[in-house]
């Protein structure tokens, strides 16, 4: 029992220390973003990157979900001969907090580990020294442009996804209840109100500042070998999974009190 | 025993300069003193603190106390521009090579020469500047290759090669020789000869290889329990009768 008591305190005493470390981190990106240099290259190449090696991945998994979820969804409507609200419901869904949520979790396992595994390789192999000492500063050039590329690129995703998903469900209705585009996008617009769109919009930003913030201090403080690369990508997804789930209850709580929706 | 070089300049002044991790006392005051154009050789045990000491001479890591004076400015005083600056007139050769391996060679050349416009300004064309830098280190046929595609003993001469295009005053070597069959260690050990003479730079080289001592060392320092423990040229200490020094030449 004094065993189990003492492990949980450790667990605990490890999981504040995290917490503060990444706090720490968070304030550093705060106070070095506005200095000069600016990494304007770097950033872009980061954009770039992030952006293009997600993208067909957010596409197809957003098409799969706007289809599975129009032909899962179309039994019990028809049951309550409801299936002429399936675009209202679908668009709402997806727009509010379908696509967002899994587009940031895919972006979390792709490009968090991906950063993760970069920088920690990067650090184990000297090569973040290897910068500092040629009189550049690693944490402006790695980690400011990469968390910057992060927030930026995610809402731009989440926008992709969004689309593709009700595509996806609109070529469902389409093929089961002979939909029309002009119908179906007719009904989708419709519904969707200023206060769909925002909130959700605004925490995708927040979201993707989480994935390169984890991804970047996981990799960044990584240590123990090559051992340690695999660990710091591993909790770059788990620690980032975790973040967002918490982001988007308060988003939602907070968009709760605004628009009482 | 001390070596008579007190009438050259000093470029680097290490005095008392202690440093630990937890409870391992890794360095325990210690002293040295880098003179302009010398090669001075570091040997000491693994885990006695020669990297640690040199990564403190770069900023790479704080000291507990002591004083680290290069160029006649303390490392430990200088404000983040005024050490990136100080860094430009510094070469660091690490171990592993520590070539950035999402760059090509030209782009790892590049990646210092393009941040420091205030020491070269703004060179649109830096094709030339490479190319003397790789001739250097007689690689200029790798221009265009990735850090994956060279051989332990390249990546080594790269990564010299990316020290020199800053024209640097000072080199420091972490081990330049470890890992290295001994033809590609004695290329590497030429070669920076060549590179001190060609440049008149001043070095200091962490070795545990004895071979490469004798051949580059001007003189040499024995780092035993944190200290300076002995220095002196190579035959001086090689013939040394105090068996802490002998087991390093046994």
């Amino acid at each position: 029992m004094k065993k189990y008591f003492n492990n949980l305190t450790e667990a605990l005493q490890n999981f504040l220390i995290e917490v503060g470390e990444l706090s720490y981190f968070a304030g550093r990106f705060f106070k070095e973003f506005w200095k000069p240099p600016y990494e304007f290259k770097e950033f872009l190449r980061q954009c770039f990157y992030i952006g293009n090696r997600s993208l067909l991945l957010v596409s197809v998994t957003g098409f799969i979900i706007g289809a599975v979820f129009t032909l899962q969804s179309r039994p019990t409507l028809q049951e309550f001969g409801a299936v002429s609200w399936m675009a209202s419901m679908v668009s709402v869904s997806i727009i509010r907090e379908i696509g967002p949520i899994i587009t940031a979790l895919i972006c979390a396992g792709r490009i968090g580990s991906g950063i993760g595994a970069e920088l920690g390789s990067m650090k184990v192999t000297e090569q973040i020294d290897a910068m500092e000492v040629s009189g550049t500063n690693p944490f402006k050039y790695l980690v400011i442009t990469r968390i910057l590329a992060t927030t930026l690129m995610l809402p731009l995703l989440v926008i992709v996804g969004d689309l593709i998903a009700i595509y996806g469900s609109f070529l469902v209705e389409n093929i089961k209840g002979n939909v029309s585009f002009t119908l179906y996008f007719n009904q989708v617009f419709n519904i969707l109100e200023f206060s769909d769109i925002v909130p959700a919009t605004i925490k995708t930003f927040f979201f993707g500042f989480a994935i390169g913030l984890v991804g970047c201090f996981k990799g960044y403080n990584c240590t123990k070998g090559t051992s340690g690369v695999g660990k710091a990508a591993n909790a770059a997804v788990v620690y980032t999974s975790m973040l967002l789930f918490i982001i988007d209850f308060v988003a939602v709580f907070v968009t709760n009190i605004f628009y009482d929706i | 025993m001390k070596t008579n070089t007190t009438s050259k300049n000093a470029i680097i002044t290490i005095k008392d300069l202690h440093k630990s991790f937890g409870s391992n006392v890794v360095l325990d005051g210690f002293d040295l003193e880098l003179y302009e154009g010398e090669n001075l050789v570091v040997m000491g045990k693994s885990g006695s603190g020669k990297s640690v000491m040199i990564k403190c001479v770069i900023g790479l890591e704080q000291p507990d106390s002591g004083s680290i004076l290069v160029m006649n400015q303390e490392i430990n005083n200088l404000e983040r521009e005024d050490l990136d600056e100080l860094r430009t007139e510094i070469g660091f050769l690490f171990q592993g090579s520590a070539l950035y391996d999402s760059m090509s060679v030209r782009e790892n050349l590049e990646f210092p020469l393009r941040r420091h416009t205030k020491k070269f300004g703004i060179i649109e064309d830096t094709t030339p500047l490479v190319m003397e830098a790789l001739e250097s280190v007689g690689l200029a046929d790798a221009i265009d290759l990735m850090p994956n595609e060279l051989s332990g003993g390249m990546k080594r001469r790269i990564a010299l090669a990316r020290t020199l295009i800053l024209k640097p005053k000072i080199i420091l070597y972490d081990e330049p020789t470890t890992g290295l069959d001994p033809i590609t260690s004695k290329e590497i050990v030429l070669l920076m000869n060549s590179v001190q003479k060609k440049y008149n730079t001043s070095s200091i080289i962490i070795t545990h290889d004895v071979d490469c001592a004798k051949v580059i060392a001007n003189r040499m320092i024995l780092l035993i329990d944190g200290v300076n423990y002995i220095e002196g040229t190579f035959s001086e200490l090689s013939s040394s009768s105090d068996p802490k020094v002998q087991a390093f030449f046994k």
